[in-house]
């Protein structure tokens, strides 16, 4: 019903946020599943994965998503705040410093794996098991992001 | 939330799943495509298994209840031309999508024979030539096109 209601030129900033939430939700599943999979084996390798995804999926999505986001709340001229747009940017504001922190956590991680791998030593690492641990709460905070951005309660 | 909500919703969730398991896959892809190793392949489509769970849910919860859409809210009928459109988008997508994918799961057998034999460590050409395939990178580029053209469908909704 609000789609067909909706102006016109809200469509473009409305495309360029859902692609950058999607590719979002996509790079945090790359990410989790990759450094959930360290904990058991391979954590060098499934932590520079789990990294990269986050590092060139993720985090540029999440700045889509986010700069569109604004992009169209601009053009709403909202008189006041219904109870989603807060969510919304309570999540997202929240979920960006959460994913970058995860991104610093997993990058250090990662390389002290790699170093750890490549002198016989192994085993996972505090810092990607906090990484994993922070990023699977940033997913499961986008998920219910998305029910509030499609059922938009108040 | 109305009834309309939730269906919106479950269809909206349908939507993040297919997407989410094209990124998972199009990550694997991009990151295996030199790799002749089985032992290593092995590794990344450890990371494409729950996608293979999302494939499924996205590509049939998206249709199934975009159509219950169509039919409960009364400004849309399944014979509009975007929703057509988007059908005839989503029979794309899963089509080509569904070949490209085949190449994948054969060099995944491969992979796993070639371990299973004692091989894992050993470079494998015909490993490399199945997940280097240009043709199965093509049908995955022709179904990611036609995701993001159902995406623009949705939104632009055309003749309505």
């Amino acid at each position: 019903m609000l789609a067909a209601i909706r102006p016109s030129d809200w469509n473009f900033p409305l495309l360029l946020h859902v692609l950058g939430a999607m590719l979002l939700v996509g790079g945090l599943v790359t990410g989790v599943t990759a450094l959930i999979l360290g904990w058991r084996r391979d954590s060098a390798f499934y932590s520079r994965f789990g990294f990269r995804a986050l590092l060139f999926v993720a985090f540029p999505a999440w700045w889509l998503m986010r700069i569109a986001a604004e992009w169209i709340y601009s053009k709403e001229n909202l008189a006041e705040d219904p109870t989603w747009v807060g969510i919304g940017y309570i999540t997202s504001d929240a979920g960006g410093l959460l994913l970058l922190i995860t991104l610093i956590l997993t990058g250090i991680g990662a390389r002290r794996l790699r170093r750890a791998d490549g002198s016989g030593g192994g085993g996972s690492n505090l810092l990607v098991r906090i990484g994993t641990v922070l990023a699977s709460l940033v997913l499961v905070t986008y998920l219910v992001t998305m029910w509030a951005m499609s059922a938009k309660p108040g | 939330m109305s009834f309309y909500d939730w269906l919106l919703f479950f269809h909206i969730a349908a939507a993040f799943a297919l997407v989410a398991a094209l990124v998972v896959f199009w990550s694997v892809a991009v990151a295996a495509r030199n790799v002749d190793r089985p032992a290593e392949s092995l590794r990344f489509f450890r990371v494409a298994q729950p996608a293979q769970v999302l494939i499924i849910v996205g590509t049939m919860g998206t249709v199934l209840f975009g159509i219950w859409l169509a039919i409960d809210a009364d400004a849309y009928q399944v014979w509009d031309a975007w929703v057509l459109i988007a059908l005839v988008l989503w029979a794309i997508a899963a089509g080509t999508g569904q070949r490209g994918g085949r190449t994948y799961n054969d060099a995944r057998q491969l992979a796993t024979q070639l371990a299973a034999e004692g091989r894992g460590e050993e470079p494998s050409a015909e490993l490399k030539t199945r997940l280097g395939d240009r043709t199965a990178m093509w049908l995955n580029i022709a179904s990611s096109v036609a995701v993001l053209l159902i995406l623009i469908d949705m939104i632009w909704k055309p003749g309505h």
